[in-house]
Formats: C-alpha cells, sequence, structure tokens
C-alpha cells in the first residue's frame, strides 16, 4: 500500500523498536512532525539540538538501545554536530534524522541548506542522503544495523523535504546485508587458545577493561574470568562499571587520573589482557613506556583498534562477550584454582600499593572538599544510582570516588570530553527509567552550557537531581594553569557571576538548594534524592581543590603526582 | 615505503569524498588516486598510492576496510603486479632539440599528439620507471607542462585482483 515519506519513516522506526525520539523542530521537517505526532512513539522536545543528541546519547549508554534524534535543516543539523561526534567518540549507537531542502534545490545556498553530509562524514559511523523515497525504507534499515552492530556509533540520515512528501508503496526489508560492512564476531579459535596459554603462564597479571564490555554486554563474563582466575581489573573511565568497582579485585580506574595501584599495577604487569579498549593517551601515559614487562593480548571487535598506538602480542579481533565466552570454556580444562592461589603474592603486591595512596583527602574545616560530596553520595547511593557527569575536575572525582557497581550507569562523555553533556544525558536517561535516581554531576561551567533543558526536565516531569559543584572556576583548566603555567588564571575564573542556581531552578519551576557548610551535605543529599521533582542542588566547595594522582602528560604512568 | 593499493568501493554517492577525507583526517599522504567504473555499473575499482612505515599502512589498509562503501582492500606490495600511468608532457622544442625530443619519444614508444611552434607534446604510457626515465631525460630540454594520470593496478595471473572473496 502506498504511503508518504513521512509516514514511512514512522512505520520504520516502530519497526526498528524505537520507543522514544529526541527532537527539535523546522521547516524543513514539518510534515514528519505530524505524522510523528499520531504514533504511539514518545516525542521529547527539547530546547537545543546539540541536547537532543546528547538525551539520545545519555539514553542510548544506559538502555542499550539505538538512541533517535530528529532535527531540522540548516542550523538544526548543524547543532547536532558535536554530540555526533561525542557519541563517535564513545562508540554509542544512534540514528539522527535530519530534514534537508528539497533534493533540486541542494548546493544553490538556499535557505536553512547545510552540507550535514559533508560536515559529519569524519564523526560518523556512516551516513546518507535519501535522494529517492523508494530508497527510504531500506536505508533507515541500514542505518539501524550500522548504528548497533560491530563497534557501535552515530549513523545520520539526510532527508530531503520533497522526499519526505512523495509516495511509494511500503515494504520494510526482511533482511539487510552490506556487502563492505562484515564485522567479526568470534574470535580465531586457534588465538583464543594461545591467550589461554599465555594467561595461564603469567605471575602478574592484569585486566585492562574498557567500553567495549559495556557496549558488549560483557559484564557477567567479565567478572567470571576475573574471579575464576583471581586477576585484578583495571578500568578505564568508559568501562567503569563493567566490573563491579567495590569487589576486591577492582583497582578503579587506571591512566591520568588514575589510581596509584591500578597504575602501578600495568606498569609491573608480565600479562595485559586489554579487553573492549583502545590504549587511549589518557590511559597510556609516555607511550614507549607503557606496561614494559607485558606480553599483550587485546581482545576488541574494531581492528583499527588493534596494534594502532601500541604493537600488541596476541590480537584477536572478535565481541568481547563471545571472545571471553570461548576463554571460560578453554578454562574448564584448566586448575584454575591452583591458579588463582598462585597469584597471591600478586595481589598482596597490589594490597601494599593501595596503602601508598588510597585516594585519601582531608575533610576538615568550613570547606566543602568536592571529593566529600562524591563519597557521600556513593554512601547513600550505594551504587544504585545512574550518574551522568559534566566534564573537568567534577568528572575526574567521579570516576574516583563513585564506586560503580553495574555498567550501563556511568554517562560520561569520555573520548572527545563535552562540558554541556551531562545535563541532556541524565535527562534521556531518565526518559529510558522514570522510576530510578538519575543524578547530573556538574561544574559550574559545564551547568551553563547547556543549562536551558531544566525547560525540558521540568515540562516532562523528569525527576532529575542535578548536583553543582560550584568552584567559581574552569577547574580542570586552572588546575593545568596551577601546575604548568605558572598559575596564571587565564580565562578560567567564571566565579565574578555566578547566577543564584536556586532562583534559576525556580525561575524554570524546579526546586533549588543550596549547601555552604559540611554539615549539611549529608541532609541536603538525602532532602533532594526524596523530592519526586527535579532539583538543582549547588554546592559550594574549595576554590582551588587539585585531581590526584596525576600522570603529567608525556611521563609514564608510574611517575604519578600524589599532591 | 610505498604502497599501492586496490580497493573496490560501491559507486555511489560521495565515496571518493569519503576516501580523500580519511586520508587528510588521519594525516596518511595520498601520491596519487585514480577511480572509475568497472564492468559492474554499481562498483569502482580505485587505485591509490601511499607511503609510510608498516604500523601506518597497517592503519591505513585497516581504516579503508572499516568504511562501509568499501567493498575490498588489497594491497600490492610485495605481490606481483602490472601497473601502468599515463603522462601528457609538454616539452620546449627548439630547431636544435626538436630531433632529440622525437628520438626519446620514439624510444620510449611515446606518441607525439600535439605540435606548437615551440613545443611538442607527448603520450607517454608506462610503469613507474619509464616515466622517471623519460621525464629525467626531457627536463634537461625544458618541460613546459605536465599531466599525469596517477598508477592504475592489477594483480598478475588469472586471479582477479578485486574479486570480492
Amino acid at each position: 500500500m502506498k504511503k508518504t515519506g513521512g509516514q514511512i519513516v514512522v512505520e520504520s522506526l516502530k519497526r526498528e523498536g524505537v520507543d522514544t525520539v529526541f527532537n527539535y523542530p523546522g521547516g524543513a521537517v514539518l510534515s514528519l512532525f505530524h505524522e510523528l505526532d499520531q504514533s504511539s512513539m514518545r516525542q521529547i522536545l527539547v530546547r537545543h539540538e546539540q541536547a537532543a543528541v546528547h538525551a539520545a546519547d545519555g539514553y542510548a549508554r544506559c538502555t542499550g538501545k539505538v538512541g533517535v534524534v530528529l532535527v531540522t535543516s540548516g542550523p538544526g543539523a548543524t547543532n547536532t554536530v558535536t554530540g555526533i561526534a561525542t557519541a563517535h567518540m564513545d562508540s554509542i549507537p544512534l540514528v539522527i534524522l535530519t530534514g534537508q531542502i528539497p533534493t533540486p534545490l541542494i548546493g544553490n545556498d538556499a535557505f536553512q541548506e547545510a552540507d550535514i553530509i559533508g560536515i559529519t562524514r569524519p564523526c560518523t559511523k556512516h551516513n546518507f542522503l535519501v535522494k529517492d523515497v523508494r530508497e527510504l525504507a531500506k536505508t533507515i534499515k541500514e542505518a539501524f544495523y550500522i548504528a548497533r552492530s560491530g563497534r557501535p556509533g552515530p549513523v545520520l540520515v539526510d532527508l530531503p523535504k520533497d522526499v519526505i512528501a512523495n509516495s511509494t508503496e511500503f515494504k520494510y526489508p526482511e533482511k539487510v546485508f552490506i556487502r563492505g560492512y562484515q564485522p567479526t564476531y568470534e574470535g580465531h579459535p586457534g588465538q583464543v587458545q594461545r591467550a589461554v596459554d599465555l594467561m595461564i603462564k603469567s605471575k602478574r597479571p592484569v585486566i585492562y577493561a574498557g567500553g567495549g564490555i559495556v557496549s558488549s554486554n560483557a559484564s557477567k563474563e567479565l567478572t567470571l574470568l576475573a574471579e575464576r582466575l583471581g586477576i585484578p581489573v583495571a578500568m578505564t573511565l568508559m568501562g567503569l562499571g563493567g566490573f563491579p568497582g567495590n569487589t576486591p579485585l577492582s583497582l578503579g580506574m587506571l591512566g591520568m587520573h588514575g589510581t596509584y595501584r591500578a597504575n602501578m599495577a600495568v606498569m609491573e604487569s608480565d600479562l595485559l589482557i586489554a579487553i573492549g579498549s583502545r590504549f587511549d593517551d589518557r590511559v597510556t601515559g609516555k607511550i614507549e613506556a607503557f606496561a614494559p614487562q607485558a606480553k599483550i593480548i587485546h581482545i576488541d571487535i574494531d581492528p583499527t583498534s588493534i596494534s594502532k598506538n601500541v604493537r600488541v602480542d596476541l590480537p584477536i579481533v572478535g565481541d568481547c562477550k563471545r571472545v571471553i565466552a570461548k576463554i571460560l570454556t578453554l578454562l574448564e580444562e584448566e586448575d584454575t584454582q591452583a591458579y588463582r592461589e598462585g597469584l597471591g603474592k600478586w595481589r598482596h603486591q597490589i594490597e601494599r600499593w593501595k596503602a601508598v595512596h588510597n585516594m585519601d583527602y582531608q575533610q576538615k574545616g568550613d570547606l566543602i572538599k568536592p571529593q566529600y560530596i562524591i563519597e557521600k553520595i556513593n554512601e547513600l547511593t550505594r551504587g544504585d544510582a545512574i550518574i551522568a557527569t559534566e566534564v573537568g575536575q567534577h568528572q575526574m572525582w567521579t570516576a574516583q570516588y563513585y564506586a560503580f557497581t553495574k555498567p550501563r550507569t556511568f554517562l560520561t562523555s569520555g573520548g572527545l570530553g563535552t562540558m554541556g553533556y551531562g545535563l541532556p544525558a541524565a535527562l534521556g536517561a531518565q526518559v529510558a527509567f522514570p522510576n530510578k535516581l538519575v543524578i547530573d554531576i556538574s561544574g559550574d561551567g559545564s551547568f551553563q552550557m547547556n543549562s536551558q533543558e531544566l525547560a525540558t526536565i521540568v515540562q516532562y516531569q523528569l525527576p532529575v537531581k542535578v548536583v553543582i559543584l560550584n568552584n567559581g572556576f574552569l577547574g580542570m583548566v586552572r588546575q593545568w594553569q596551577e601546575l604548568f603555567y605558572e598559575k596564571r588564571y587565564a580565562s578560567s575564573s567564571i566565579g565574578e557571576v555566578s547566577p543564584d542556581y536556586v532562583k534559576l531552578a525556580e525561575a524554570y519551576g524546579a526546586v533549588g538548594l543550596q549547601v555552604r557548610r559540611p554539615e549539611d551535605v549529608v541532609p541536603a543529599l538525602k532532602k533532594a534524592f526524596s523530592i519526586p521533582k527535579p532539583v538543582i542542588l549547588e554546592f559550594i566547595v574549595d576554590r582551588e581543590e587539585n585531581v590526584y594522582p596525576m600522570v603529567v602528560a608525556g611521563e609514564p604512568l608510574n611517575q604519578m603526582r600524589l599532591v | 615505503m610505498r604502497h599501492v593499493i586496490t580497493l573496490l568501493v560501491e559507486n555511489e554517492f560521495g565515496v571518493l569524498a569519503r576516501i580523500a577525507g580519511l586520508f587528510s583526517g588521519r594525516g596518511f599522504n595520498i601520491e596519487s588516486l585514480c577511480v572509475a567504473e568497472t564492468l559492474d555499473p554499481a562498483v569502482s575499482t580505485m587505485t591509490l598510492v601511499t607511503r609510510g612505515d608498516d604500523m601506518i599502512i597497517e592503519q591505513v589498509l585497516k581504516q579503508l576496510n572499516k568504511l562501509i562503501p568499501v567493498i575490498k582492500v588489497v594491497d600490492l606490495f610485495e605481490k606481483d603486479f602490472v601497473e601502468r600511468e599515463m603522462i601528457l608532457v609538454k616539452v620546449n622544442a627548439t630547431r636544435e632539440t626538436r630531433e632529440e625530443i622525437l628520438r626519446v619519444s620514439e624510444i620510449f614508444r611515446g606518441k607525439v599528439v600535439d605540435v606548437g611552434a615551440k613545443t611538442y607534446t607527448l603520450e607517454v604510457t608506462g610503469d613507474e620507471n619509464k616515466v622517471r626515465a623519460i621525464l629525467n631525460l626531457l627536463k634537461p630540454l625544458g618541460i613546459k607542462e605536465l599531466v599525469r594520470t596517477g598508477r592504475v593496478a592489477m594483480l598478475r595471473g588469472s586471479k582477479a585482483s578485486t574479486e570480492p572473496s
């Protein structure tokens, strides 16, 4: 039966199991909005297109589903670019539908025209311009397939206004086959066997687990592997929660602001088992000096990540979950108990490193230390909340002081480090899980990048708790200026004009609370968590606190600054 | 090390921009790039010449494979292959040098495709060495203009280089 392009889009989204679309309208997409409004899919209208993408991103990270965005042409499309690049760097499955001017006008500098295909080619997993309504259904199916399969990523589909208005027979393809795109899911059996052989011969092994564990839903398998062999686990920022952070084998985060014991363990290891991670510069420190004594096994679904920065000894291309499951099967032939007990000395060494520096700070006096707030949030929620962060010092403290116990509960912009991510991501998560406690941990700088989304949060009655650690600075920039730029705080002080966040919250119809004294922290948190409405909780914190440990850029991981 | 790479790609809107963008975005260099349809109009073959150490070339090949419209990537390095490039070269020709230019052209089995009052334009086809050799001989005579197609290449033997396997 004949349908218009607009109706085809709606039907196709439904066939893909979409229940929510984060959107912002405009001229080029009026007919799409007309159709979508009548569908059963929830429409979340934001206040800036960048927030629509971050919200879909937060939604995707915590559900594992593909996040969907619909925006108009021109500025609507260009406003999505930061959000798309954020998702691209962190491998988050999104489908972004952008309106486009009618096909005969493309290339004529028409009103609200933008070459969004050209602009997003480097920051999408793939993008499509639909030139014929007969290609529309197939294109949408391919877009979803590409977004969620292999190494996930954002896919953009550009929809010209005339294509959406035209009609054709609607037939949703049953299967999709793209000959140039055939990801490898099963690890090579020979390589997997060799990995097992290396593991049981190792004396000082460390597992280095990244975002791929979360994407692959491989937490259970990873936990079984670590516990069966007694191997300690260091996680990247993106991997936090992939292994329970409150168990003895967890080393916490590794890298530039990782824990002392995680970094030392990697530098002293004889076998580094990298799973779903990509040897990013924030993790490796000085590359030539990284894990000098270790043989490296690298399990990853993306061949381009393997041996890109660091030569590995045993590459295994495949899906983490499946490869680890295969390893576990092979381990049934081995005496894993004896092996686990044999690692006692190594684990003991790690305990001694824990004693050297265990994220201690002093909460004394009248000023609230930002780390104290994160610790208390961790205690009160028992690791059971969904935490979004913005970017900067507060983000690092959250990674250090909140022990994530489950995957898909930590929403943070790792690869791109996008300020303004947290608030919309939290709103996306709250849309996905209306009954869970969702907290956005933010700095005063980051909060002001997408603060307009308070309107969205109130409109849809999303009881997000926004925690602002207000130090009047762009904290991470200030820290680097203090350490490396002679304390010249160039353009990093924003406290001169700090809005009254309580009044701001109330202006939007949310609840606002401000806390200045350490003894008020816990009562305020408890109060905020119990209010079934959106709350901004502003904490005035110590202005010049630094994030430690710190591996200075260009230094090896074991040269950490501790104070 | 210089590598000649042949690619089989979907003949779709923007595929050349995608590949060029990949190279510029990641700082890989393109010495030459030649692309056209094959017998199957849905598919094009691209011959690309790039240079880098082993780790860079490995990344280039993997990143090309990762692109959705790229169907197959073959690195011809250290394989047996036929390669050709065509050049059009406009050489200064005086009364004294005309003879020599024609002689050089004949030795390299080139063709004169244009004659001007003061120039000859030659068309020469050959592999990398042949093209370099003739240009070296013509340079002292004064090359006024040079246009090159870039290399195309194909595996020797019965198998098609870019048979989707």
